[in-house]
């Protein structure tokens, strides 16, 4: 019997071992495995001709990738811009102002909009963003654009990052001990100065973080992006003009990549690019994130 | 001095409190949106029926494939990522529970693991189905997204695990069971609610994920039978219905649209629920 | 200038729940009042409700006056800020801010809108000396404040009251995170310091009530039970409670 469990623990525990450790080595196995797919790619043009290259004719094998990196970048930088300053208020709010039956009420709510489907983002952004910016387009600036466009895909985006991002800042922004807002207010600050000389100075490896984080996700978000940034090849910086993200092109394409050849290699060197790009920003500030916890 | 300052205080404090409302008003109005443009194609017909010949002409029949294909692919990936996910939290905090550091370490790496977008496990899915020689079917589609939402699982088990107080596990060794028993007799009985809860968030992830299993899931107007034919996704068919220039099949999309937000809102209320239950 | 501070017919209810009833205060000038009772009994509420610190608890009804200088600090349109800047406070543990020691010491004072730089160095230093950390910082005023010692953070903060020129310092426990060296250093502190200020202070440390008091507030259950001077409470105490706390407090 005594002996019998030994037996099982051993095996179990090994078992478990395995486990953790594959799904650990997760990433490694995505990357080689996109890696190889990616090689016969590779092996013909240098890695900086695909990622600087702005010609795009994959029927004459020509892969260049740098209009689909500018423009996941630009939708990027967009959605940034709309969410963060919003929820930075907002968290602060919810943090500092409200009261705790408010946000009571209001946390579930943005958990379960953190939990929506990005298809219904995109679903709404077709509903309502896309005419809205067409409509718009035409009557401030007298512009005839259909609404598909870089600017659509970041408001879109925005929205999609704003339950993320905001249970993100509302985390940072509670662990500022109470003792410290005391100590500021008890010198004489008003509520509002301690949150902008203390709650915020003591949050900002936090609220740095929080971004960063926020910024890898919008950047490999696919499916709400795809259905309204337009998805056509050329990059403009006109923002009412559409754009072709990197995960779009990945997705719209699936279907003839294997007709033609290299084709697959260059979508999933792609793929690889988005991996090792976002794998990289959530490393370096989750580990932000890391040492500053355990300070 | 005293006004100005004031002022500042009333002045942040709408503006933060508006900040906080308008966003809100957003989140809410999409929702709203969806369910004032999808509210009147949503028929029974749309829930119980396959479609027919002709339905993305604007033909009789409803999106029951895509219905039942979501839950089929989210539920199997589910249970693939309990049968991995599960040894591998227990591991962290029963054997590695007094090596905070290591420990520490595996919950980064995990959590920069969620943050690996869904197109990119699509793309490796997509590599791996065609390195066994399989075709987008079922199995392809489960197995995908269950590397999806494994570190979804193991982080969110092994949160629920980490909760249980460190006097539980350390009172059963005492009393001399193996590493093995304390895990599955003593933690496991704290930590079922908790379990519930991750279990049904990372099942919503999956029924939601389009990304991932537009590779390798497929599309078929039936209900797959068996693990090698392909399957339709709720995702998708949305995606799909919307790409039509006809307005019926539009109005569709959206109708599709609300099915799918039902049934994430279901299952994050009964996750809701449970968890206040046992808290 | 000194501040006088009455309290009268002071209730604070959470919810339903009473946490203070009945206080009725006079804390004396130029002394140190301890404020005594087991934990729970209300005496740090007492305290945060003097400077209006539990603002910030919302579940809070607070009813009955505090007069500080004759001025109720309830009443509508009182400018917080300013009464919180009439007292130094000193919490159970050292907050200093996120900021350099130097800094820490500026901040109220910029708060009040000093904006002379050669007054505020001079102030630093004087308030430095003031509480004995000039010597130990002076060639490190722009370290950050979390690198002193846990000992030397409370003097800092202590010092970082008494830059606003307050005429009250309201103490919570000061010593309570502290090993015995540096709350001696504290304790000497506050001896000096009730030449030109009002001091209160929260304790359950009996010894420390002995070794500090002018003044003693003996509460228990948020009641005040008995108050005067420690030589009258300590050796011949009127109510039960007290007689026990002090049989087992020591």
């Amino acid at each position: 019997m005594r002996l019998r469990s030994i037996y099982t623990d051993r095996i179990a525990s090994r078992l478990m071992v395995i486990m953790l450790i594959a799904i650990l080595c997760m990433p490694l196995v995505i990357a080689a495995g996109l890696f190889y797919k990616a090689s016969p790619l590779l092996s013909s043009s240098s890695l900086w001709e695909l990622i600087a290259g702005s010609a795009w004719a994959p029927t004459r094998g020509v892969f260049g990738f740098r209009p689909f990196i500018a423009g996941s970048l630009y939708v990027t930088l967009f959605a940034f811009l709309f969410a963060s300053p919003v929820c930075l208020l907002a968290a602060l709010y919810l943090t500092q102002f409200a009261r705790a039956r408010l946000v009571k009420i209001l946390h579930p709510v943005i958990d379960i909009l953190a939990g929506l489907p990005s298809v219904i983002y995109g679903v709404w952004g077709i509903l309502v963003v896309v005419p809205l910016i067409s409509f718009l387009a035409e009557d401030w600036f007298g512009v005839q654009t259909t609404g598909y466009s870089i600017l659509a895909g970041g408001v879109v985006l925005a929205v999609m990052c704003i339950p993320y991002m905001l249970n993100m800042l509302i985390e940072v922004f509670r662990t500022v001990p109470a003792g410290l807002k005391e100590a500021a207010l008890s010198v004489g600050a008003t509520h509002w100065e301690t949150v902008k000389h203390i709650v915020i100075r003591k949050s900002l490896p936090g609220i740095f973080s929080a971004f960063g984080l926020s910024i890898a996700k919008a950047f490999g978000e696919t499916i709400a992006v795809m259905m309204v940034v337009g998805n056509s090849i050329g990059f403009s910086l006109n923002p009412l003009q559409p754009g072709y993200p990197l995960p779009a092109l990945i997705a719209n394409n699936y279907g003839e990549m294997l007709s033609i050849p290299m084709y697959d290699a260059a979508l999933m060197f792609a793929a690889l690019l988005l991996l090792v790009i976002i794998l990289v920003i959530n490393l370096v500030f989750r580990f932000i994130i890391y040492r500053t916890q355990l300070r | 001095m005293k006004k100005r300052k004031l002022l500042e205080e009333r002045f942040f404090r709408y503006l933060t409190g508006a900040a906080a409302w308008s966003l809100m008003a957003i989140l809410l109005l999409i929702i709203g949106v969806i369910f004032y443009r999808g509210f009147n194609a949503l028929t029974p017909d749309m829930i119980l029926r396959l479609p027919k010949g002709g339905f993305y002409y604007g033909g009789e029949g409803g999106v029951l494939n895509a219905i039942v294909g979501s839950l089929y692919i989210a539920g199997g990936a589910t249970l693939l990522a309990i049968l991995a996910g599960f040894p591998a939290a227990l591991f962290i905090n029963v054997h590695l529970i007094r090596f905070t550091r290591t420990r520490n370490f595996i919950r980064y790496l995990l959590d920069a693991l969620w943050g690996i977008p869904s197109i990119v496990y699509g793309a490796f899915g997509f590599t791996l189905m065609l390195l066994m020689g399989m075709q987008a079917s079922l199995l392809a589609g489960i197995i995908t997204v269950a590397l999806l939402i494994i570190p979804i699982m193991v982080r969110t088990f092994d949160e629920v695990l980490s909760t249980i107080p460190r006097g539980l596990p350390e009172a059963a060794f005492a009393l001399g069971s193996t590493n093995t028993q304390t895990a599955f007799r003593v933690i496991f009985r704290q930590g079922m609610p908790g379990f519930i809860t991750a279990v049904l968030l990372s099942f919503g992830r999956g029924i939601g994920d389009a990304a991932s299993v537009l590779f390798t899931a497929g599309y078929t107007d039936r209900i797959p039978v068996n693990l090698d034919e392909p399957a339709a996704t709720l995702p998708l068919a949305i995606f799909f219905q919307l790409g039509s220039p006809i307005p019926e099949v539009r109005d569709r999309a959206f109708a599709s649209a609300i099915i799918l937000t039902v049934i994430i809102l279901i299952i994050s209320i009964i996750s809701r629920a449970i968890g206040h239950k046992f808290k | 200038m000194q501040s006088t501070i009455a309290i009268s017919n002071l209730q604070v209810q959470a919810g339903s729940q009473p946490i203070l009833t009945d206080i009725n205060l006079e804390i004396p000038v130029n002394r140190i009042t301890v404020l005594l009772g087991p934990s729970g009994c209300g005496k740090t509420t007492l305290l945060r409700c003097m400077n209006r610190l539990n603002d910030l608890d919302k579940g809070l009804k607070v009813s009955g006056r505090i007069l500080i200088d004759g001025e109720d600090i309830y009443a509508d349109g009182v400018y917080v800020p300013g009464v919180r800047q009439k007292m130094g406070l000193l919490s159970q543990r050292p907050w200093p801010l996120p900021m350099s020691i130097a800094h820490n010491i500026a901040y109220g004072l910029k708060l009040k809108g000093e904006r002379d730089k050669r007054q505020i160095t001079h102030k630093v230093e004087e308030h430095l000396r003031q509480v004995g950390l000039w010597d130990e910082v002076r060639h490190r005023l722009g370290a950050p404040a979390t690198s002193l010692s846990i000992g030397q953070q409370q003097r800092l903060c202590l010092a970082r009251g008494l830059a606003v020129q307050p005429s009250i310092i309201l103490a919570d426990e000061p010593t309570s995170a502290l090993d015995p060296t540096s709350s001696k250093i504290i304790e000497n502190l506050f001896r000096q310091l009730k030449q030109q200020y009002t001091i209160i202070l929260v304790t359950h440390i009996l010894r420390q009530a002995k070794r500090l008091a002018d003044h003693v507030v003996f509460m228990s259950d948020g009641r005040i039970i008995e108050q005067g001077p420690p030589d009258q409470l300590f050796t011949n105490p009127q109510s039960p409670q007290l007689r026990d706390y002090l049989v087992d407090g020591n």
